[in-house]
C-alpha cells in the first residue's frame, strides 16, 4: 500500500493508493499534534511508502514520511490522475488558494498563491459565514438561492467583516449579502487565472471546491470553459502524494 | 560547535546615547540567528572568518574605528543608497556608512510616528534611530539621502528633527538636461563634504578615492564571477553577507579579504570542493536590495536544497557592476566621469529603464542560473510594477520564474517555504 498525507491548515487527509486506484480515503478535522494524528489515521495501511504534502508535511517527514512534495505539485498530480485533460487547476484551502498551470504531461509550468493573506481562502468563507450566523454546510445553498447582486468591496478579511456588519446593520437579507461575499471570492479565482491563462478544462479542487455556490459563480463568468469539480475535491492532494509515494516506491 | 555572539560594548553604547537595555536583546537575538542561519552550514570556506567576525563586531570594533575617524577630524556620512557617490566621500578622508533597515525589529519604533503601509527598509531604518537601538546611526555626524521613492523622500524630513539629514536629488529619466542636473547635485554634494571636512578635495585625492572604489568593485566583481561556477564553492547566503559588510566595512581591508577569500575559492574550484550539493537547482535572485540582517529568502531558498548564484541587486550587483575610469587629469573630467558612471545604475526609480531588463537576463546567462526568483518589498511601487516587464521578459526568453512580495515579519514564511518549494519542484521536472 502507498499512502498520501496531506496535513491541511484545517483538516487532515489521507489517500491509500494500490495497483493504480484509490482504495481507500479518509479526512479529519485537524487537532493539536497534527503528525500524531496523521501517523494514527495511517496505522492500518501498513505503508510501504508515505508522502506528506500540505502545511504539516515537513513535520510529518521528521516523524514518519518517507517524504514531501508541495502541495502545488500533489493537486497537479491528483488532478492529472483523475482528469488528465485538465491543463488548470484551481485550488482553494483553509488558507491558501492556489492555480495551478499543467502541461499535457501534467507536471506543473507555473502557479500563483496568494501571501500573508486569506482573503478568497477557505478560512474567508467560514468568517463571514459565521458573521452572518450560518452553519458552514448552509453557507453556499444560501447564497445560492440569493438572487440579488450587490457588492462587497474588500478582498481583506478584517474589512470584509466590518462591510458584512455594516450590511447588516442597514437591514440586507443575510442571504444576499451571503451571496455577495461568494461573488467577491469567485471575482478572485477569476482575476488569478487571468493573471495565469487557463486552458478549456479547469479542474477546482480543495475543500472550497465543495461549496456549489462558488463553483456556479466561476462557471458563469468564463466562456467556452469547463470547470470540473473531482469526486471527493478535498482529496486531490493526499491523492497526489499517494500517486507520488507509488512512483518512489517503484510502483507507477 | 562554540556559541556564536555579537560582542557587547554597554559603556561605548552608553556614550553613544543609545537605548542600551533594548539594544542588548536585540543584540542577542540576532547572534542567535546567525548562529542558526550562518554557522550551521557545512564546509563553509576558512576565508568568511573575517567576515562572521565583522558580525561579531558589528557594534564593537567598527564603531571604535568611526570614533577614532571623528577624533581626527573626518566626517562619517550615514547613506541609504547606492547612488551616494562614495568616491567624493573617501576623496575627502570621510567615511561613507551605508546603514541598515533590513530588521523588522525596529519596525514597531517607526510605526509609533511614520504611516504602517509604506516600505518595510524605510521603517526599519527610520525606527532604528527613533528608538536609538543603532550604533552606526549614534555615530554619524550627518544622514545623506537621496529622492529615489516618495517613502524615503517624505521620511527624510522627519528623520532630521533627530539627526542631520541633507538630501541630493536624483533624476528619473535620463536625458541630457537630468545629466546635467545631476552633475550640478554632484558638485552640490561634493561642496558639501568639503565643509564638513574642512578640507577642499583635490584631483589626486579623487584618484585615489576612485581606485580605492574601483578595487572594492573589483573584489566583489571576482567574487560574483567565481561563485557562477557550476558546482558553486560557496552558499548565496555567505555571499549575500558580504555584499551586505560591503556597506560599512573600510573599503581597502573590505576589498583584500573579499581577495583573499576569491584565492580560496579559485583552490576550492580547482580541488572540485562544492557547496552545497552538486545536483542543488541554481536560483538567481533580482529586485529590491537584502539590508542586513534580511536573509529570509536566502534562508528559505537554500533551507530547501536549491543555491543562490546571483543577487541582481543594489546589495548585489548593481553596487559593484561599474567601474569609472581613475585617471582623469582634472575636476571638472572626473566628476563628469563620475556622474556617467552612477547614470549607469538601473534603479526601477528611473524610466524608461530598459537597461534592467537586458541585465537581468545578461547576468542570469552569466551566473548559469535556472531560475528567476523576482524579490519586492512591500509597497515598494516602482520594483512592484517593473515585475511585470521582468516577468514578460522571462516568459518570452523561457526562463523559469516566481515573484515573491515580502516585507521583515515571519508570518508568511509557510506560504513562502510552500511557494519556493513549488518552484524548484517546477525546475526539476
Amino acid at each position: 500500500m502507498y499512502v498520501g498525507v496531506d496535513l491541511g491548515s484545517r483538516t487532515i487527509k489521507v489517500a491509500a493508493w494500490q495497483d493504480g486506484r484509490m482504495v481507500d480515503h479518509k479526512l479529519q478535522e485537524s487537532g493539536f499534534e497534527p503528525h500524531e494524528q496523521a501517523r494514527e489515521m495511517i496505522k492500518a495501511y501498513s505503508p510501504r511508502h508515505v508522502i506528506a504534502t500540505g502545511y504539516g508535511r515537513h513535520l510529518a517527514h521528521e516523524h514518519f514520511a518517507d517524504g514531501v512534495i508541495t502541495e502545488i505539485k500533489a493537486h497537479a498530480m491528483g488532478i492529472h490522475t483523475m482528469l488528465p485533460e485538465a491543463t488548470t487547476v484551481v485550488d482553494i484551502g483553509g488558507q491558501d488558494s492556489k492555480v495551478i498551470a499543467l502541461n499535457v504531461k501534467g507536471q506543473v509550468t507555473n502557479f500563483q498563491m496568494n501571501d500573508k493573506c486569506a482573503a478568497g481562502t477557505g478560512r474567508f468563507l467560514e468568517i463571514m459565514a459565521t458573521s452572518l450566523a450560518y452553519p458552514l454546510g448552509d453557507f453556499g445553498p444560501a447564497a445560492l438561492a440569493s438572487e440579488q447582486e450587490i457588492q462587497i468591496n474588500s478582498m481583506c478579511t478584517v474589512f470584509a467583516e466590518s462591510e458584512v456588519i455594516s450590511m447588516k446593520n442597514r437591514g440586507i437579507p443575510r442571504q444576499h449579502i451571503a451571496r455577495a461575499v461568494h461573488s467577491s471570492v469567485a471575482d478572485r479565482i477569476i482575476a488569478m487565472l487571468g493573471r495565469i491563462g487557463f486552458g478549456e478544462l479547469i479542474a477546482f479542487s480543495g475543500g472550497v471546491a465543495n461549496n456549489p455556490c462558488i463553483v456556479q459563480m466561476v462557471r458563469m463568468r468564463l466562456e467556452n470553459v469547463q470547470v470540473v469539480v473531482p469526486e471527493n475535491p478535498s482529496l486531490i492532494g493526499a491523492l497526489g502524494a499517494a500517486i507520488e509515494a507509488a512512483r518512489r516506491g517503484g510502483q507507477v | 560547535m562554540t556559541h556564536f555572539e555579537i560582542k557587547a560594548y554597554p559603556e561605548m553604547w552608553k556614550d553613544l546615547d543609545m537605548d542600551v537595555e533594548r539594544f542588548d536583546k536585540m543584540r542577542l537575538m540576532l547572534g542567535e540567528i546567525f548562529e542558526k542561519t550562518y554557522l550551521s552550514q557545512k564546509n563553509r570556506p576558512a576565508g568568511m572568518a573575517y567576515f562572521d567576525n565583522m558580525i561579531a563586531e558589528l557594534h564593537g570594533s567598527r564603531i571604535k574605528e568611526l570614533l577614532a575617524a571623528k577624533e581626527e577630524g573626518r566626517p562619517v556620512i550615514g547613506t541609504f543608497c547606492v547612488y551616494i557617490p562614495e568616491e567624493i566621500v573617501l576623496a575627502a578622508g570621510g567615511v561613507c556608512v551605508g546603514l541598515c533597515g533590513g530588521s523588522q525589529g525596529s519596525v514597531p519604533d517607526a510605526e509609533k510616528i511614520l504611516p504602517r503601509n509604506i516600505c518595510p527598509m524605510v521603517k526599519s531604518a527610520f525606527g532604528f534611530k527613533a528608538g536609538r537601538i543603532c550604533p552606526y546611526f549614534q555615530v554619524l555626524d550627518f544622514v545623506y539621502g537621496e529622492t529615489t521613492c516618495d517613502a524615503k523622500k517624505k521620511t527624510w524630513e522627519i528623520l532630521d528633527e533627530m539627526v542631520p539629514t541633507h538630501v541630493m536629488e536624483i533624476p528619473q529619466m535620463k536625458n541630457q538636461t537630468d545629466q546635467e542636473m545631476w552633475l550640478a547635485e554632484v558638485k552640490a554634494f561634493k561642496t558639501k563634504v568639503e565643509s564638513f571636512s574642512g578640507k577642499e578635495v583635490t584631483i589626486e585625492d579623487m584618484r585615489r578615492a576612485t581606485r580605492t572604489m574601483n578595487n572594492k568593485r573589483k573584489a566583489l566583481q571576482r567574487l560574483n564571477t567565481l561563485r557562477h561556477t557550476n558546482p558553486t564553492p560557496i552558499s548565496g547566503k555567505d555571499v549575500l553577507l558580504i555584499e551586505q559588510i560591503a556597506f560599512y566595512d573600510e573599503p581597502i581591508r573590505f576589498a583584500r579579504e573579499v581577495n583573499e577569500l576569491c584565492d580560496e575559492l579559485e583552490k576550492r574550484i580547482a580541488d572540485n570542493v562544492a557547496i552545497p550539493s552538486k545536483n542543488a537547482a541554481r536560483i538567481m535572485v533580482a529586485g529590491v536590495p537584502m539590508a542586513l540582517p534580511n536573509w529570509k529568502l536566502h534562508n528559505l531558498v537554500e533551507g530547501a536544497g536549491a543555491v543562490i548564484v546571483n543577487e541582481e541587486s543594489c546589495i548585489g550587483t548593481r553596487y559593484y557592476k561599474d567601474l569609472m575610469d581613475e585617471n582623469a587629469e582634472d575636476m571638472e573630467t572626473i566628476l563628469q566621469n563620475l556622474t556617467s558612471r552612477y547614470m549607469q545604475i538601473d534603479c526601477s526609480c528611473f524610466t524608461p529603464n530598459n537597461e534592467r531588463i537586458d541585465q537581468v537576463l545578461r547576468e542570469y546567462k552569466e551566473s548559469g542560473a535556472q531560475g528567476i526568483i523576482h524579490y519586492s518589498l512591500q509597497f515598494c511601487h516602482t520594483y512592484n510594477i517593473e515585475e511585470i516587464r521582468i516577468r514578460q521578459a522571462c516568459e518570452r526568453e523561457g526562463i523559469p520564474y516566481m515573484f515573491i512580495e515580502s516585507d521583515y515579519s515571519p508570518e508568511d514564511v509557510g506560504q513562502l517555504q510552500t511557494r519556493v518549494e513549488a518552484f524548484l519542484e517546477q525546475i526539476g521536472e
